[in-house]
């Protein structure tokens, strides 16, 4: 499957990554935990992959639970 | 085999919830990988298997963000960390005469290390007065370091209260609850608990060789990380992360332990810690007024079991504690623990040094009979050894 029109949220580590996947999974926020794409540098191995449209939505629930290195676009 | 009769839960629990043998298999069968070395599924199945008992125990300890637990071997660990981190040549720390030598041997060393140490007494029955560290605040005190219950007597200490004097001084507040957490309720927030180190093999269910550290926020400053290396972030960089839980939490974890300490925690939170606590003090209770209505029989401690947690300190008189608890062992079936409990200023308080105590210490699935089985081995013993005695 193409990853190309997705999102990726990338961490600091995995464990704010799987952090960020609770807090998003509690709020029914449809995402996916994904090794990092191979073309982004990332300090950790996972990251956690998007539709575009759910951004702001995603940004808004993560603010003050779980900080977020970048986000990136594939 | 004759019956056992596990009476050494303040050493380590057991027996444990079946759940918790039951999550470990589960991790080993199914699981297995390195947690958060590499993207594939397993590993981020067991990154999240890490994330579980960082979340139960974040639940269990009223910690709103999860990542302020740092994982350890144990609580000893979790308190070298602390003390060896936080204190710099010049600074004054405080403790109790009632603490177990993992607060007091890392202390005593940085003493040797331009620390300076004040020790706040307690009363022969283990019981600490807030006042009493207070009244040793200097402007020079970085931390209190104390423990939630002796390990010794059971006697808990005022945790709340001490917290509350800390933050109004500025001074840190580190707890060893080793003897409570899982036990008793604890809150940091509401406690000012600044520094918690607990251990996950006694009253929390899991298994041995899991512990760990509650830091709050901004904390980690100041504490160097005496462990260093890999941790699946900031790979390319050849210096250690400078953020939780990664800083203190180099090399591959116990993941398989995590998974049981996980189960442990969930066994406590489903049957809430308010039945475990009732039912350990009824244990308790038991024990101390079985015990107290025997001849020869010496109870330390406060010797209410409202006031301690799940820990009976006894001598009988004329037989030495390691020969008692012996006897128990090879005619009853029963283990206890004889001496002085890692614990050498507590029995100088309680003034059992050098000889120590035996102690009993009931657990969770300890039983009623297991009580009277016990009061009367040590009725039976205390007799022979006496020619009298009761019950």
């Amino acid at each position: 499957m193409s990853d190309e029109g997705y999102c990726v949220l990338l961490f600091d580590s995995v464990s704010s990554t799987l952090l960020a996947e609770r807090t998003l999974k509690k709020k029914g926020i449809s995402h996916k935990v994904i090794p990092v794409p191979r073309q982004i540098s990332s300090d950790c191995g996972v990251c956690i992959r998007f539709r575009p449209e759910l951004r702001e939505e995603i940004v808004s629930t993560l603010k003050g639970a779980v900080e977020f290195r970048d986000i990136c676009t594939l | 085999m004759k019956k056992i009769t596990y009476l050494d839960n303040a050493a380590t629990s057991w027996p444990k919830p079946e759940s918790m043998a039951a999550a470990m298999a589960e991790f080993n069968r199914s699981v297995g990988a390195n947690p958060g070395r590499s993207g594939h599924t397993l590993s981020i199945e067991a990154a999240r298997t890490v994330m579980d008992a960082r979340e139960a125990l974040a639940d269990l300890f009223g910690v709103s963000d999860m990542l302020r637990i740092v994982f350890t071997k144990n609580a000893t660990e979790a308190l070298n960390i602390v003390i060896s981190g936080l204190l710099k040549p010049g600074d004054h720390a405080i403790t109790t005469s009632m603490e177990h030598n993992s607060v007091m041997r890392p202390l005593r060393f940085a003493a040797t290390n331009g620390v300076s140490l004040s020790i706040a007494p307690c009363t022969e029955t283990g019981e600490l007065d807030p006042q009493a560290i207070a009244d040793l605040i200097t402007p020079d005190t970085r931390a209190i370091f104390m423990t939630h219950a002796s390990n010794v007597t059971g006697t808990i200490m005022p945790v709340a209260e001490v917290g509350a004097i800390a933050r109004e001084r500025g001074v840190l507040l580190c707890v060893d609850a080793s003897q409570t957490a899982g036990a008793l309720p604890i809150s940091v927030s509401d406690m000012h608990i600044d520094f918690l180190a607990f251990t996950g093999h006694k009253a929390l269910l899991g298994p041995q060789g899991t512990g760990g550290l509650y830091m709050r926020k901004g904390l980690e400053e100041f504490i160097p990380s005496p462990m260093l290396g890999g941790t699946g972030s900031r790979s390319e960089f050849e210096v250690q992360p400078d953020f939780m839980p990664d800083k203190y939490e180099a090399g591959t974890p116990n993941t398989i332990g995590l998974a049981g300490l996980h189960a442990g925690a969930r066994f406590i939170m489903d049957t809430g810690i308010g039945t475990i606590r009732q039912k350990e003090m009824a244990l308790t209770a038991r024990l101390i007024e079985g015990l107290d209505s025997i001849s020869g029989v010496r109870i330390f401690g406060t010797r209410d079991a409202s006031k301690q947690t799940a820990v009976v300190s006894l001598t009988v008189a004329g037989i030495n504690p390691s020969q008692l608890s012996m006897m128990l062992d090879e005619q009853y079936g029963i283990m206890s623990r004889p001496g002085l409990h890692c614990a050498p200023a507590a029995h100088r308080t309680i003034r059992t040094f050098p000889e120590g105590t035996v102690r009993l210490s009931p657990g969770f699935f300890t039983t009623a009979e297991d009580i009277e089985y016990a009061v009367r081995a040590i009725a039976r013993i205390a007799k022979k050894e006496n020619g009298v005695g009761s019950s």
